[in-house]
């Protein structure tokens, strides 16, 4: 039996994440969307806490709720004549559809097969006292060809943007 | 009551489900962006629920590789959100919108 402590925060995020998804969705104010989005992405790394990934949950705390969201505020303050209204297309209505159908799909599958779970004190028998050592042995041991290429894309996406919105300079 | 692998995969979904309907039908390019984030955010947590909670791991395959594939996601979704919104900054600088209803460079 899992301490209530978590199953308690377990609820009170998902409803957090799940509700300021929501407002992402139905806000009429861009940048009010966006601080939704923040608070998404904070809920989803408390979520991760939860699930005892506690470097997971703090890279999500830098890099999404940090880094991305800021890139985000940037991008909507350097395009001051669209319009701000966080407005629908013609597709709202396909749109909505398909995310609500995929909803449930997903969750009938999630409640209904019988997935081979570990349950009670062989969860808490997963619990990683740290987990910054084993991703790192685990980067350099048997990931780390990924972990090269991904520094590549990384340098790669860096000159990209660079050279994307660098000024034309006069010949 | 306790939390199952079934409860984070339902959460997960729904937000996935929220991420498409924000993807398919916002007018403006960034919040079309801000949708793939949020798709890219319930995956990550259906990697770290299966790392948790699945019976299936053996001594090749820890339950850290989940984890390691969770820190490729963000690297990842880091130069995508950095490269895609450099573009509309540079769709901004010729059409003065991000509107993608009205973006229609390559219609014919």
């Amino acid at each position: 039996m899992e301490s209530t402590g978590i199953v308690l925060g377990f609820w009170l995020l998902s409803g957090v994440t799940v509700a300021s998804a929501l407002l992402v969705f139905l806000s009429r104010n861009l940048l009010h969307a966006v601080l939704a989005l923040v608070l998404s992405f904070l809920g989803m790394a408390g979520l991760f806490v939860t699930l005892s990934a506690d470097f997971i949950a703090v890279a999500q705390v830098l890099i999404y709720a940090g880094a991305i969201s800021v890139l985000l505020v940037f991008a909507v303050m350097l395009t001051p004549l669209a319009s701000r209204d966080n407005a629908n297309s013609l597709f709202v209505l396909p749109g909505v559809l398909i995310g609500a159908a995929f909803a449930g799909i997903v969750g009938f599958v999630a409640i209904d097969v019988d997935w081979p779970e570990l349950t009670g004190k062989a969860v808490l028998g997963r619990d990683f006292t740290t987990t910054v050592q084993g991703i790192g042995s685990a980067l350099l041991d048997p990931y780390v060809l990924a972990f090269e290429i991904a520094s590549v894309l990384l340098l790669s996406a860096l000159v990209g943007a660079i050279v994307l919105v660098r000024e034309d300079e006069p010949a | 009551m306790s939390v199952t692998l079934a409860h984070y995969l339902a959460v997960s979904g729904v937000v996935f489900g929220i991420g498409i309907a924000v993807a398919l039908s916002k007018r403006n390019a960034i919040a079309v962006l801000m949708g793939v984030e949020l798709m890219l955010n319930a995956v990550n947590l259906t990697f770290l629920a299966f790392s948790r909670f699945s019976a299936a791991f053996s001594e090749n395959s820890a339950p850290i590789a989940g984890h390691v594939f969770v820190v490729f996601v963000l690297t990842v979704a880091a130069a995508e959100a950095a490269v895609a919104l450099a573009m509309a900054v540079l769709v901004y600088r010729r059409r003065e919108t991000v509107d993608l209803d009205r973006i229609n460079l390559m219609r014919w």
